[in-house]
């Protein structure tokens, strides 16, 4: 059972990261009106917002440690949030500043911390292979720490998934792949791309217990995640979970969703998660001033994380030819003794 | 082979994958973290003898067999390695590389960056090149250009036994990603007979080959042939008959193409005047037209002649007379170093 301290912690998460996307939109516009160029404005580039996920990010990473290693793909914050990344370095690193968490290399999809076992990508499912490696890592050095890999649910036809999902389970692998059904891929809805209603019953093909969670209920997500989790920590192998998210925003900001029904985005508006956790905050007891205050916090640190991340500088340019290794240019130094190689050409 | 004074002698002689095997077994010893991992590496003991007797020292947890699911494996050894653990990884042919090639080009050379190098990815990616076998275009590749282009992969490509301890010494110690690119047809396979060269003094301890020192093979006076891998000893050959012609050839073995020992070349062609680049690679957007632009731009005075050796721009055909006529020889070579007299 989840504890009233355990929803207060998962609804933080929740409305820090609906807040931080909300005025993310509102700090990419500015400076893109008004005509709409992408790479004008504070935060250049696509910008993919996770408004409407929160849920699954909150309700698995609930579960995780900082020795948990999270893979994320395009659509990033809310599991960044949930996993504990930092938020101010975070922030600079999307609005491209030299005190980012990649030093302004990165931006918004290939964010990285590992301080808290933290990365994502912007290839389709490319995660999922590098969570299957980190969980390789821990059986290999016999530790109880896990892997999750986030992946859309338009990514579940794609190579890099199914290999990960027989790799993962032919090695026994503590990793838990954490399909996130907002059932739209950009303009393609699921059920003209895959046959398969419930993406959890790919897992069946390798087999690895699938399940699926029909709610956009943290709570729900929550439960489920815990028995994945669990069975990873305790070395008995991966597990496949699709949970019902919904998308509140485009694909990428600027997204004109004009091939999306009215009446979807209308659903989609209405089946709120966090509004739904209030109300089981509620339940147990926790009074809407509380809340109040939670959110309120919430907000004040997300206001903070802009604020830090406008404050910085922006890289200097020369900095663009550095970071390609760590260890330029030849590697390790030369040990080669002086030899003669009888034999060799002379 | 670089001689020095005052030296140890070396009398054992290892084929290069018996060098090659020799390192990881050292480096295995050593650190628990470095495992290995490809298809057929286990009880197989690789295709190219790559693995060769590992799996009786180190057992199936550290010699791993994989499912035919590149993508999966390579990019499990990205995430382990940013685990800070040192996986090496094998493509049992290089011409593999387009079924994984997001987890190479997109995850493995990017990542270090992306992160404004607060990851790193201590991963070593073996693969075996090559031609001049009959086993025509999606078997035969080098592609060394391939790899060497992306920015975020170191590319060595050893040609001899010495050398290929030593690099494998150095790739596996090495903070980041690595593209060991080993010759087929220098490995001393049984059934893929190597020439004379690769088989070489191997000292029995560890030692490291810094990456982007380029060795001179042979030292001349007349003209700079630059190349890598199995062209090395194509050369050399040509070398030899050429100075029964009264020409003087010099050969650079570049060892690395990333980092690239431009100075070695660079000096060698002040020396000469004359350049030759031969390559197993293809022609146009590669390694000789690489080596050449870089020569030009340090030192365009020194050029007296080019010439550029490479598969013409064309798949690696099977049949025998017609792989011939699209991967340099060494009468190819002499002709080429002719040119430039």
């Amino acid at each position: 059972m989840v504890s009233v301290n355990e929803l207060r912690e998962m609804y933080v998460d929740m409305v820090t990261a609906r807040h931080y996307e909300e005025r993310l939109q509102e700090e990419y516009l500015e400076g893109k009106q008004p005509a709409f160029d992408i790479s004008a404005g504070p935060i250049p580039g696509e910008l993919h917002l996770a408004a409407g996920h929160e849920a699954s990010a909150a309700g698995v990473c609930q579960h995780l440690r900082d020795d948990d290693t999270v893979t994320a793909p395009h659509r990033p914050h809310h599991v960044a949030i949930a996993k504990g990344v930092d938020l101010e370095r975070m922030t600079a690193e999307i609005f491209g500043r030299e005190t980012g968490l990649g030093k302004g290399k990165g931006g918004h999809m290939h964010l990285f911390d590992p301080d808290v076992g933290f990365a994502c990508s912007g290839i389709i499912a490319e995660g999922c292979p590098p969570a299957a490696g980190a969980g390789l890592a821990a059986k290999k050095r016999n530790t109880d720490s896990v892997a999750v890999a986030y992946l859309g649910e338009g990514a579940i036809d794609q190579g890099a998934f199914l290999e990960s999902l027989n790799f993962a389970a032919v090695h026994d692998l503590p990793v838990v792949f954490v399909v996130e059904d907002n059932d739209w891929a950009i303009s393609m809805p699921k059920g003209r791309v895959t046959d398969v209603e419930n993406g959890a019953q790919r897992a069946g093909g390798f087999d690895m217990p699938g399940v699926r969670v029909d709610h956009d209920d943290a709570v729900a997500i929550y439960d489920a995640a815990k028995e994945a989790i669990g069975r990873a920590r305790d070395r008995n192998g991966p597990t496949l979970m699709e949970v019902q998210v919904h998308r509140r925003m485009g694909h990428f900001m600027g997204d004109p969703e004009s091939y999306r029904p009215e009446e979807d985005q209308e659903a989609a508006a209405e089946r709120d998660s966090i509004a739904r956790l209030e109300a089981d905050l509620q339940s147990h007891g926790v009074d809407e001033e509380s809340i109040e205050e939670l959110r309120d916090d919430a907000h004040e640190r997300v206001e903070d994380a802009i604020a830090f991340a406008k404050d910085q500088p922006e890289p200097d340019p020369s900095a663009a030819h550095e970071d390609v290794f760590v260890n330029p240019p030849s590697g390790v130094t030369d040990t080669e003794p002086e030899y003669d190689l009888a034999g060799g050409d002379d | 082979m670089a001689q020095k004074e005052h030296s140890k002698v070396i009398e054992r002689e290892l084929t290069m994958s018996r060098a090659m095997v020799e390192a990881i077994a050292h480096e295995m010893r050593e650190n628990e973290e470095v495992f290995y991992m490809g298809e057929d590496v286990a009880d197989y003991g690789g295709i190219f003898d790559s693995t060769q007797g590992l799996l009786d020292e180190f057992g199936y947890d550290r010699i791993m067999d994989v499912p035919i699911s590149e993508t999966a494996y390579l990019g499990a050894a990205v995430g382990a390695a940013q685990e800070g653990m040192r996986p090496i990884a094998e493509l049992m042919f290089v011409d593999f590389f387009g079924v994984a090639m997001d987890q190479i080009y997109n995850q493995m050379a990017k990542n270090t960056y992306m992160s404004g190098g607060n990851v790193s990815v201590p991963l070593v990616l073996t693969a075996a090149v090559g031609g001049t076998y009959n086993d025509a275009a999606q078997h035969s590749q080098t592609l060394y250009g391939t790899f060497a282009h992306v920015p975020g992969l170191k590319v060595v490509v050893p040609s001899t036994a010495y050398d290929a301890k030593g690099l494998m010494h150095n790739a596996i110690r090495d903070d980041d990603p690595v593209m060991y690119m080993f010759h087929k047809r220098l490995m001393g396979i049984g059934w893929l007979p190597a020439p004379d060269g690769p088989k070489t003094p191997v000292p029995e301890e560890d030692y490291t080959i810094p990456f982007g020192s380029a060795d001179v093979k042979r030292e001349g006076d007349d003209v700079t042939i630059v190349t890598l891998g199995l062209h090395v000893h194509r050369a050399l050959e040509a070398a030899e008959s050429l100075a029964d012609d009264g020409v003087s050839a010099e050969v650079v073995d570049l060892r690395s193409l990333v980092p690239l020992d431009t100075d070695t070349v660079v000096e060698s062609v002040e020396k000469t005047g004359n350049l030759v680049v031969v390559d197993e690679d293809y022609r146009s957007f590669g390694v000789t037209g690489e080596i050449v632009a870089s020569v030009a731009e340090e030192n365009l005075g020194a050029l007296d002649s080019v010439e550029r050796l490479a598969v013409p721009d064309v798949p690696i055909p099977y049949s025998r007379p017609l792989e011939n006529e699209v991967v340099p020889d060494v009468a190819d070579i002499e002709a080429a170093v002719e040119r430039t007299q």
